[in-house]
Parts: structure tokens; C-alpha cells; sequence
């Protein structure tokens, strides 16, 4: 039974971490039709600057919890700097050509910007530690769950997953912005001819997007060693989800995101070998029974 | 069979490699080995573009055929490296005919994506697979050739001819392949399947075929690999393996069965020299290139030498 509690948990937590990096995949891919391999770079350069705000910050000799803090402006950060850069800097120059050629545009950011990270960070480990040892990670303390402790830091995760989906749900459906972004979701072409300022909208739709890679880079770096090569481990995970809820949809990502956490943590507790194994072969498994993903509207057959 | 200029000039081009292979420093045969491995993995790249679809999961087999010559080497006990390739080749086929009945009716990204989705099955198994060595991989050795035992001192140069002639084969087939009528359905594929079904041929069925054979491709090139390089590990099939055929691909053109092959060449060149210089700018480098590649000739460094003949 508890080992049954521990997977809801562990699943829990991952299935809100999973989420919140697969959102902005999704958000992106649902407004702009690119697949972003970069997202996963984006992940890495928030963790990464968050590893130097908050040694900055420690090393200022500032008080520990202003670690937060560091962590959130390290994802903003990110996302206002490499997000407008990457977006007028290169996609506003492809829009309209094919998806998948799409997606080798982004393959070929991700191989520069995974050197970037190199360049400016180096090659070795890193990890977030205050003087004494202090962590955003365990600054909180911990809860209990049936005997087995966690540290409240995984609450941040999950409130931080449940507060930015509510956020993007709440903003698509009731605000002005949110209702022009789904018509130009629906058809680019017409709102563009309504008057509604499409460039402007993927501008703003690849910067939110990049900003939540950052969130997840950084909600990250506190709880692993931030090593080159973390974004690509990501990535790939962030695309099983999103397909596996529908590329573009927002219930689609936490459907995917539940469902791969669940299935890992149960992989992890009980069969520790199929980890990985699990996670893709759901994937495919989704694929394979539903094409376009569980959350996904019929398509308007184009001859 | 049709023989015209190209499969001449494929055919041709094999001799002369075979040829240069003892007088070449060693350094230039270990770049043509491995770029004549990678290019019979990019010829299968090639066809599946024609077709217009990209996979995004050819690690896969690539990662198959490796391991398939390992295990002859390591559990068979039989090193032989035809026999290593030609399991390599079976395997890849195999199972790419099963997976293919699923994936011939995908198209764009949904191909791409499921394709990957298969390739990281396979990744998901080998880290864990502990009598395989896990993420570590294992060594492979070829010890004969037919039966012949390789002297000690002629391996590299015995591993090197293999590569070309099987390379050569490739390209030369799979050239007669694309002239047929069989082949020429993969350029209607891509301009409209629709027309295609009017005209009474399967698209199903073709794109199936085209599949099967880029796996067999990829598969003899995952084993060339293994003996050439002598070491495998699952990240033959981790996804940024399977990005960079594609990047060979885009780089490359799909304008001929020459351009794979010479894609490759280029691509291990610009790997190897950047990697000298910089190691930790070379992926950098690829990066910029590629993007270069795809903004001004997005029909790929082949096109050159077409747009210099029309013009």
C-alpha cells in the first residue's frame, strides 16, 4: 500500500515537472506549427543560470531564501533575452515552410546553443549550494506521507505546474489576447487579413514559450547536478507527452504529462528496468491507437 | 538492369577507392571508412525523402545492425564480417518490415514522431539490458572474411575494402532501384498521393517498400560501423543520432545516389576538423552549417553541381 502511495506521489511530482516543460512545447507548436528541438536548450539555459544567479547570490551573503527568487529571475531572464533573440533573430525568417523542416531549424539551434552552454559554463557539473550547504531544495523542509518523507519543494513543483496551466487555461479562454492568439491558432491566414497582428503574436507566443522552458530549467537545477547534455535527455521526454495528448493542446499536455508521470513512477517502483522503456512505448502505443494524440480535433482534409 | 552513366560512374568510383586504400596515410582511410558507413545509412535517408517522409528514429536500425554483428561476434561466436553485415542487413529488414506495416500510413510529423517514439523503445532496452553492457556498450571485432581469416596487420585496410565494396553495392542498387518503375513512384509519392491511387498504384504498399529498404541500408551501415569503429553502445539509437542522419540528408540533396555518399564525406570532414580544433565549438559549427545549408540551397550541396550544368 505505501509503495502504491509513493508511486501517486513520485508520479505526481514528476507528471507536474514533465508539465510544466511541455506546455510551452505545446504552446508553441499549437500557435506557430514548430516543433521546437531548442526547447530543450532553453531548459538547459535556465538551469544553468540559475546555478550562477544563486551562487551570486550565496556568495553576496545574502539570506538563503532570496534563492527563490534567483530561480524565478533566471527563468525570465531566459525568456527575454534568448527567446526574442531566436525568434526575430531566425524563425520570423522561416515561417511557412514545411514542419518538418521546421523542426531541423530547430535541431540545428539546439546543436549551437548546446556548444553555447558549453562555452560560457564549461564542461563539468554543477549544482546549486549556498556556504553552508543551503539548497532551494531542502530550505523548505519536508512532508510525510505514509512513513516516507519528501521535501516540500516538490509542492513548489506541483503548484507552480497547477498555477501556470490555470494561468494559460484562464488567459486563452477570458482575456481579448487570448481569444485573438485562438483565432490565429485556427487560421493564420484570415486574422492576419482581420486586422490581428500575427508576427507580433508569434513574438509574444515564442517568448512565453521559452520562458517556460526557463521555469522548468530552473525549477530543475536545484534538485539534480546541471551537467551539458541535460537538454537533450528532456527533450525527447517532452515530445513523448505532448504527443501522446495532442500536439497544440493545453489539456492534451497535462493529460500526457499525468499519464507518462504515473506510468514512470510506477515503472521506477515496481519494474526498474522498463523505465525508460515505458515511458516510449506508451508513446507509441498512443500513436499508434489514436495518430494525432488523445486531445485532438478532426482535421479539414486538404487536397 | 540499366546501365547508364551513373551506375558506371558509382561503379568506377569503387575501384578507384579500392585502389587508393593502400596508398592513402591512414588518417584519409579511416575518414572514407567512416563516411562510407555513414553514407550507406544517409543512401536509405535519401530514398525516404523522395518518398517525402522523414524519420526521425533511423538510429534505430543503424543501432540494430551494429548490435546484430555484435552479438555474432560476442554470443555467435562467429566474427565473420560478411556474415556480420549480412545479419546486420537481415535484422534491420526484418524488423522494419513488421514496424512498417504501422508507419506507411503516417505521414510529416506523425512519422517522425512515431519513428522516434521506436527508436527510444530500443534505446529504453539496451541501458538496461545488463548482459549487453549496458549504456556502455561492448567491443566488436571482425576476425574473418568468408571464412578467411584477416591477418593481423591487414585489418584495417581488409575492414576498409569491405566498407567501399558494400557501399558501392549499395549506392549502385539502390540507383537501379530509383530508375525503375517501382522507384520513380517514391517522386509521385511526394508530389501528390492522391494521383498516385488514380494512376492504380499503392501508396501504402511503396511507401512500405522504400521504408523496408532505408532499414536494410541503415542496418549495413550500423554494422560496417560496429567493426569499422570496433565498439557499439545504445547511443547509435538515441535520438540525436537519428537528428544527425537527417542533417547528413538536408546537407547532402537527395538530387542523386552520389550525393549521400559525398554528403557524408563532407559532413565527417567538417566533424573531424572541427573536433580537432575545438571540441567544444564542433557542434557548433555543424549547427551553423546546416542552418546555412537549408536557407540558401534547400536542395543541398548537391544542387550545385546540377545548377552549374543548367546553367
Amino acid at each position: 500500500m505505501s509503495q502504491f502511495i509513493a508511486v501517486l506521489v513520485d508520479g505526481i511530482v514528476y507528471s507536474s515537472w514533465l508539465f510544466i516543460i511541455a506546455v510551452g512545447l505545446t504552446l508553441i507548436y499549437g500557435v506557430m506549427k514548430i516543433l521546437n528541438i531548442a526547447h530543450g536548450s532553453l531548459y538547459a539555459l535556465g538551469a544553468f543560470t540559475s546555478v550562477t544567479l544563486c551562487t551570486m547570490w550565496f556568495s553576496g551573503g545574502h539570506d538563503a531564501m532570496g534563492s527563490y527568487a534567483m530561480l524565478l529571475l533566471a527563468a525570465v531572464l531566459v525568456g527575454l533575452v534568448a527567446g526574442p533573440v531566436i525568434e526575430r533573430g531566425l524563425l520570423q525568417f522561416m515561417y511557412g515552410k514545411d514542419e518538418v523542416v521546421l523542426v531541423l531549424v530547430t535541431y540545428a539551434l539546439f546543436l549551437i546553443l548546446e556548444d553555447l552552454i558549453k562555452l560560457v559554463w564549461g564542461v563539468d557539473p554543477l549544482f546549486i549550494t549556498g556556504p553552508n550547504g543551503e539548497s532551494p531544495y531542502s530550505l523548505l523542509g519536508n512532508f510525510e506521507v505514509a512513513g516516507l518523507t519528501y521535501p516540500n519543494y516538490n509542492l513548489v513543483l506541483v503548484g507552480v505546474a497547477a498555477a501556470t496551466g490555470g494561468a494559460l487555461a484562464w488567459a486563452l479562454a477570458k482575456t481579448r489576447s487570448g481569444k485573438l492568439l485562438l483565432a490565429v491558432i485556427h487560421d493564420r491566414e484570415i486574422s492576419a487579413a482581420l486586422g490581428i497582428n500575427v508576427g507580433r503574436t508569434y513574438f509574444v507566443t515564442f517568448t512565453i514559450g521559452a520562458m517556460l522552458a526557463g521555469v522548468g530549467g530552473a525549477l530543475t537545477a536545484p534538485t539534480v547536478s546541471v551537467v551539458t547534455g541535460m537538454g537533450a535527455e528532456v527533450i525527447v521526454l517532452a515530445f513523448a507527452v505532448v504527443v501522446i495528448g495532442g500536439l497544440g493542446s493545453l489539456p492534451g499536455a497535462a493529460l500526457g504529462a499525468l499519464i507518462v508521470g504515473l506510468v514512470r513512477a510506477a515503472a521506477v517502483h515496481y519494474f526498474p528496468e522498463v523505465e525508460l522503456f515505458s515511458i516510449y512505448f506508451v508513446m507509441a502505443v498512443v500513436l499508434i491507437l489514436r495518430p494525432k494524440g488523445l486531445f485532438s480535433g478532426a482535421e479539414v482534409r486538404k487536397i | 538492369m540499366r546501365i547508364d552513366r551513373n551506375s558506371i560512374a558509382v561503379v568506377l568510383v569503387g575501384v578507384v577507392l579500392l585502389a587508393l586504400g593502400p596508398v592513402l596515410p591512414s588518417w584519409a582511410v579511416s575518414l572514407l571508412n567512416v563516411a562510407l558507413c555513414y553514407g550507406t545509412v544517409v543512401l536509405g535517408m535519401m530514398l525516404l525523402m523522395r518518398t517525402g517522409i522523414v524519420s526521425f528514429g533511423h538510429g534505430l536500425y543503424y543501432c540494430l545492425g551494429a548490435y546484430a554483428a555484435g552479438l555474432l561476434d560476442h554470443f555467435g561466436k562467429m566474427p565473420d564480417m560478411l556474415l556480420m553485415v549480412g545479419a546486420g542487413a537481415v535484422t534491420a529488414g526484418l524488423v522494419a518490415a513488421v514496424l512498417g506495416l504501422l508507419l506507411a500510413k503516417y505521414r510529416d510529423i506523425f512519422f517522425a514522431m512515431l519513428s522516434l517514439a521506436f527508436s527510444m523503445i530500443l534505446y529504453g532496452l539496451l541501458v538496461k539490458t545488463a548482459s549487453l553492457g549496458s549504456t556502455d556498450g561492448f567491443n566488436v571485432a571482425a576476425k574473418t572474411v568468408g571464412g578467411i581469416v584477416i591477418a593481423e596487420d591487414s585489418v584495417r585496410i581488409v575492414v576498409y575494402s569491405l566498407a567501399v565494396v558494400f557501399a558501392t553495392l549499395s549506392a549502385f542498387l539502390l540507383h537501379q532501384y530509383l530508375a525503375s518503375h517501382q522507384g520513380r513512384l517514391a517522386g509521385a509519392i511526394k508530389d501528390n498521393e492522391l494521383r498516385v491511387e488514380y494512376m492504380g498504384a499503392s501508396v501504402k504498399a511503396a511507401v512500405h517498400r522504400n521504408y523496408v529498404i532505408s532499414a536494410v541500408l541503415a542496418g549495413i551501415g550500423g554494422a560496417l560501423m560496429a567493426v569499422n569503429i570496433g565498439h557499439i553502445d545504445p547511443e547509435m539509437t538515441y535520438w540525436p543520432q537519428s537528428g544527425e542522419f537527417v542533417f547528413v540528408a538536408i546537407l547532402s540533396g537527395t538530387g542523386s545516389v552520389f550525393a549521400p555518399l559525398g554528403g557524408a564525406l563532407v559532413f565527417e570532414a567538417i566533424r573531424s576538423f572541427a573536433y580537432e580544433y575545438s571540441p567544444n565549438t564542433w557542434q557548433m559549427v555543424l549547427g551553423i552549417t546546416m542552418l546555412l545549408v537549408m536557407i540558401f540551397l534547400p536542395g543541398g550541396l548537391w544542387s550545385l553541381f546540377t545548377r552549374k550544368r543548367g546553367a
